[in-house]
């Protein structure tokens, strides 16, 4: 089978690439985008360090095969900052302390983002069933969880239409 | 320009703050690298955009201990792709110990087997290629023979008489310290503390290895330099280490490296060995491109070095009133089938006895053992948590044994500045008396007046 061009629509913009056959989204993401948040831990689908945000659902972008979300969206941690700005994900996890190591981060805050874009008010259960995925060795969660309700709430303060 | 952004201290030191004088203790401090992780600007070492890079993956023992009668590299060298198959022959200096470089002897581990494997998953071929698939389907297709050995997995069979020799560099199934068999502790005389107890209660404490797990892989990416430098981006915790150790193995001079690391993607200890630089180094160098290097999920879990599995018997000498007046403790550490940081570690654990007890009558004999398990080497307080884990159980049974509340016992044997301890130190700056008497207070457990007007100061009211 030859490789083909796959087009997707990262973060907002139109993009295109030669994709060999079976290769994964997070392998195009890293290698042919240059986009490197998104990490590999297991390549197996089991630590969610490649979480990223395909169509608004967070999937484990190292098994996803990429022509299987061929014309579709893809949001990566590189698109939640804008124009130099944190949201409030990002911030909250800064004031409250949920990085240690960062190997991590990249796909908390992605399955962060899309809990708090369909919940925007999420019970702390709702929390830990979002980021029940995700692997951190460092925090032990805690500090994450509490970082989620804050920027869950910020939000809700700012009111700002997203 | 202050950093502090809210005081998170409003406790006892607090009125000794003055002004705008302490501008850290006592405040909230943004961490330095947080913004990198939040934004993923934060470069790890695969993040490193190399072109023209060529893959590592290594060739495993599939035995646990067995002479290499034969290797056939020929299947992987014509596997499509694949550009170098590297052997023991390749490596220059391919015999080595990591702590070689704080003077422990001897050298006792090749980088590639040599003519035998003595743990499962040791490496055995490393396979260079265009693509990480194909160095996969290379590494598969090369073919050694084997002839078996007897394996031995439990510290105390491998130090009996006839067990079958794991590491021939050592000579024997343990680590010798400046002549002896094991690090030692003899003060005082415990043989005659247990003709003098009351009681004597012994009992065995086993731990299992403990892997890491950080969720990034032990991994590099070596890039060969215009001026013939070599540039190794590494999540190792230990860069100095891994520079200097790199260069003994290549025989370059230190300044031929340049390591490029400090984030760390989870370490725990697992990434202070030196494994994966070296061998990439010898690739880089052979097909004079960029190599990465990085263990998979399986390899991190099966072939990286664990903290150690130790097994730990302890004998108490003890009074009717919970004195404790002798200990005997035999410790053995199981290294795995190399030395590593392990006999580091040993020494930890015999330093770290009797615990924070004063004790009149001590005796400990600890054993770095070599197993054909996976070598076993740093992990968080390697050597010293798993002895606190036996020691501190068996205060919480001599408790027991006794009828006694478990923290009345550990004051009343708590050491005091001023003690002589088992190592000949004069202990100073104890405090393990006043933590008790809060931790109690906190629980809200109650202590008698007597315990609670204890100090680490004086050893009134013994």
């Amino acid at each position: 089978m030859p490789s083909q061009i796959v087009s997707l629509v990262v973060n907002g913009e139109r993009r295109e690439f030669i994709a060999a056959p079976g290769a994964t989204l997070l392998a195009c993401l890293r290698e042919s985008l240059g986009l490197i948040a998104a990490k590999r831990g297991c390549a197996q689908g089991a630590c969610g360090t490649c979480t990223v945000l395909v169509d608004g659902r967070p999937e484990a972008a190292c098994l996803v095969a990429v022509e299987t979300v061929a014309d579709g969206s893809v949001r990566t941690l590189e698109g939640v900052t804008s124009g130099g700005e944190l949201d409030e994900v990002q911030s909250a996890f800064i004031d409250c302390f949920a990085t240690q190591c960062g190997f991590c981060t990249s796909g908390m805050i992605m399955v962060a983002e899309a809990l708090l874009d369909r919940n925007p008010d999420p019970s702390e259960d709702d929390v830990i069933e979002a980021i029940s995925g995700n692997v951190c060795r460092c925090t032990g969660y805690r500090p994450i969880v509490i970082a989620i309700m804050e920027a869950a709430r910020r939000r809700r303060e700012q009111a700002v239409p997203r | 320009m202050t950093y502090r952004l809210a005081p998170i201290d409003t406790g006892a030191f607090v009125a000794e703050r003055d002004g705008d004088h302490h501008t850290v203790i006592g405040s909230v401090v943004r961490r330095s690298d947080a913004r990198g992780h939040v934004t993923g600007r934060t470069e790890f070492f695969e993040d490193v955009a190399a072109p023209r890079l060529a893959h590592l993956k290594m060739h495993r023992s599939a035995r646990h201990h067995a002479r290499i009668t034969d290797v056939d590299v020929s299947g992987a060298l014509a596997v499509p792709g694949v550009l170098r198959v590297l052997t023991h022959a390749d490596v220059p200096n391919n015999v080595y110990t990591v702590l070689k470089l704080i003077g422990v002897e001897p050298d006792d581990e090749p980088v590639l087997a040599v003519d035998k494997v003595r743990y499962l998953g040791e490496p055995i071929c490393a396979v260079v290629a265009e693509t990480e698939a194909a160095a996969l389907e290379g590494a598969a297709a090369i073919e050694v023979g084997y002839e078996d050995l007897p394996p031995v997995f439990d510290v105390e069979e491998a130090l009996k008489e006839g067990a079958p020799l794991v590491n021939e560099y050592q000579g024997q199934n343990y680590f010798v310290y400046e002549g002896h068999h094991c690090r030692r502790i003899r003060f005082g005389d415990v043989e005659k503390a247990f003709g003098q107890a009351d009681h004597v209660f012994e009992w065995r404490y086993q731990s299992s290895p403990i892997e890491q797990a950080p969720v990034e892989t032990t991994g590099c990416v070596v890039v060969p330099q215009a001026d013939g430098r070599l540039r190794i981006h590494s999540d190792t915790q230990a860069c100095f280490f891994t520079l200097d150790n790199t260069a003994l193995i290549l025989g370059v001079p230190f300044n031929k490296l340049r390591i490029v690391g400090g984030t760390v993607g989870g370490g725990f200890g697992g990434k202070v060995d030196v494994v994966v630089e070296p061998i990439a180094c010898v690739a880089a160098m052979a097909v004079d491109r960029p190599v990465k290097f990085v263990y998979d999920r399986a390899e991190e879990m099966q072939v990286s070095s664990p903290r150690a599995a130790e097994r730990i018997v302890i004998k108490d000498a003890v009074m009717d009133d919970g004195r404790i007046i002798g200990r005997k403790v035999t410790l053995y550490v199981d290294a795995g089938a190399y030395a590593r940081h392990s006999p580091y570690g040993t020494t930890k654990a015999a330093a770290h006895l009797p615990g924070p007890y004063t004790i009149p009558n001590v005796w400990a004999d600890c054993h770095c053992v070599f197993t054909n398990r996976t070598p076993s080497s740093a992990m968080r307080g390697f050597g010293v948590t798993i002895a606190d884990f036996a020691l501190e159980s068996q205060m919480d049974r001599i408790a027991r044994a006794l009828d006694m509340d478990p923290l009345q016992l550990r004051l009343i044997n708590a050491y005091r500045d001023g003690d002589l301890k088992a190592h000949r130190k004069i202990a100073e700056g104890t405090a393990l008396v006043e933590v008790i008497q809060k931790a109690a207070e906190l629980a809200g457990h109650e202590l008698p007046e007597a315990y609670r007007r204890m100090s680490s100061t004086t050893r009134e009211g013994l």
